[in-house]
């Protein structure tokens, strides 16, 4: 219903800018003609050929070679915070499977040289689990329902653009067992994004 | 040593020069990749609008200025961007996104089985599965591409991350003993590269429960990204 409106009002606008609305058999939706639409339109002598826009029919793009891993990201600022001198630039290149016996000790001093008072958190997790669950640096994902950091109620079940990723790191961090502890350090003080985020694709804000 | 070669490194490549040297959530988080165009800084999945899809976003090359440092900087045809999905909770990718940059368009190609070619798990070839494409969006110009109830977006994007970072590293080097209230965002007013897509969730099969031991009974992936440079 929504979508249905959504394409609607899109193609009144689309038409009003005379631009070109393409709606296919396999319902591909296209906002603008392009080179790389998968559909012969506008000038082109072919699909995503030819023509005084695309590169010329018969050219092969060229998909083909091994890429190697530089860098990689689950959770928010594990390797920022649990990471030291040392073995940051190993973190991103190791592979998920590895993690825990690479680093969870690491990681387990690190969290103890930022808290030395760190008994549990707020998840009732005690230090060597705390950092078993955040040295295998994969963000969960809920199939089903809510998909936050932390809402007050769901916990990792995913990562919203306006999750306060930070306050629940610094409070499962530095707040102990009921998250009062170290009241000056479990809140950075900036509880939203600095631009208001869309509730439709692509969901982040337009650039500066 | 390690301050002054970062500080180069940002006045080299032209960004902002900001008052920190490390930046969170991921932005140049090691010495290796920092300022590299295989810099991830962030990376989210949420359910979409339409709760029956679920949405990654990838975030590279942060720290860009509003103006020429946006305006000029590219995605890298060299640099893989691929979002890992593990359907099985065993930590190995079930299923990939990958999204590499042609000409003036983002290539994704995904849902599909990882393509490893060798015994090395941190390499990969680009699937020869299905290619979708967006073409590459600029600050006037967004472009949205949908097919196959997926959607594509490329292109520079507000940097969706806040956080204290200047007064978090004054903590750490004993320079101030708590936050303020209200912060400052360290990251307005700055843009990053993003790679979204939107992908139903009948395309990703799977999920565990009993992962999440505070939500037992969700089916839960774990999901991950990774950037590899072709060698």
């Amino acid at each position: 219903m929504k979508t249905l409106k959504y394409i609607t009002l899109f193609a009144a606008i689309s038409t009003s800018l005379l631009f070109v609305q393409c709606k296919d058999d396999d319902d591909n939706v296209i906002f603008q003609e392009t080179c790389t639409d998968g559909i012969m339109n506008g000038e082109e002598t072919g699909v995503d050929c030819g023509g005084p826009e695309c590169a010329p029919c018969g050219q092969v793009i060229d998909f083909s070679g091994t890429y190697k891993q530089e860098d990689q990201m689950g959770r928010p600022g594990i390797n920022t915070v649990f990471g030291t001198t040392g073995f940051k630039d190993a973190f991103n290149v190791t592979v998920p499977t590895a993690m825990q016996a690479a680093f969870q000790t690491k990681f387990q001093d690190r969290l103890l040289a930022l808290n030395a008072g760190y008994t549990t958190n707020a998840l009732g997790l005690d230090a060597a689990t705390f950092t078993t669950v955040l040295s295998n640096d994969v963000l969960w994902l809920g199939k089903t329902g809510i998909t936050t950091y932390f809402n007050g109620t769901e916990i990792l079940t995913g990562r919203a653009l306006s999750d306060d990723v930070i306050d629940v790191s610094l409070l499962l961090i530095f707040g102990g067992p009921d998250g009062s502890e170290n009241p000056d350090l479990t809140s950075d003080g900036v509880p939203t994004n600095d631009v208001t985020f869309s509730s439709s694709f692509p969901y982040l804000a337009g650039p500066f | 040593m390690k301050k002054s070669k970062i500080f180069a490194v940002i006045g080299g490549i032209g960004v902002a020069v900001l008052s920190v040297f490390l930046i969170s959530a991921d932005h140049i988080d090691a010495p290796a990749i920092q300022g590299t165009t295989a810099d991830i800084t962030d990376f989210y999945a949420f359910q979409g609008e339409n709760n029956g899809n679920f949405v990654f976003a990838a975030n590279v090359q942060g720290l860009l200025a509003p103006g020429q440092p946006t305006t000029q900087a590219i995605f890298d045809e060299t640099v893989l961007i691929e979002i890992n999905i593990d359907n099985d909770n065993d930590l190995k990718e079930d299923l990939v996104i990958q999204a590499i940059k042609r000409g003036d368009s983002m290539y994704f190609i995904g849902p599909t089985g990882p393509a490893t070619p060798g015994m090395d798990p941190l390499e990969s070839t680009i699937a020869t599965s299905t290619k979708r494409s967006v073409k590459i969006s600029t600050k006037d110009d967004v472009q949205i591409a949908e097919k196959d109830g997926m959607k594509f977006f490329a292109g520079p994007r507000e940097d969706p991350f806040f956080f204290d970072f200047n007064q978090y590293n004054a903590i750490l080097a004993g320079t101030a003993s708590s936050f303020n209230n209200p912060g400052a965002d360290t990251f307005a007013g700055t843009n990053v590269l993003s790679i979204v897509v939107e992908v139903p969730k009948s395309m990703i099969p799977g999920g565990v429960a009993g992962v999440n031991q505070f939500a037992p009974n969700t089916p839960i992936y774990n999901v991950w990204v990774e950037a590899k440079r072709k060698i």
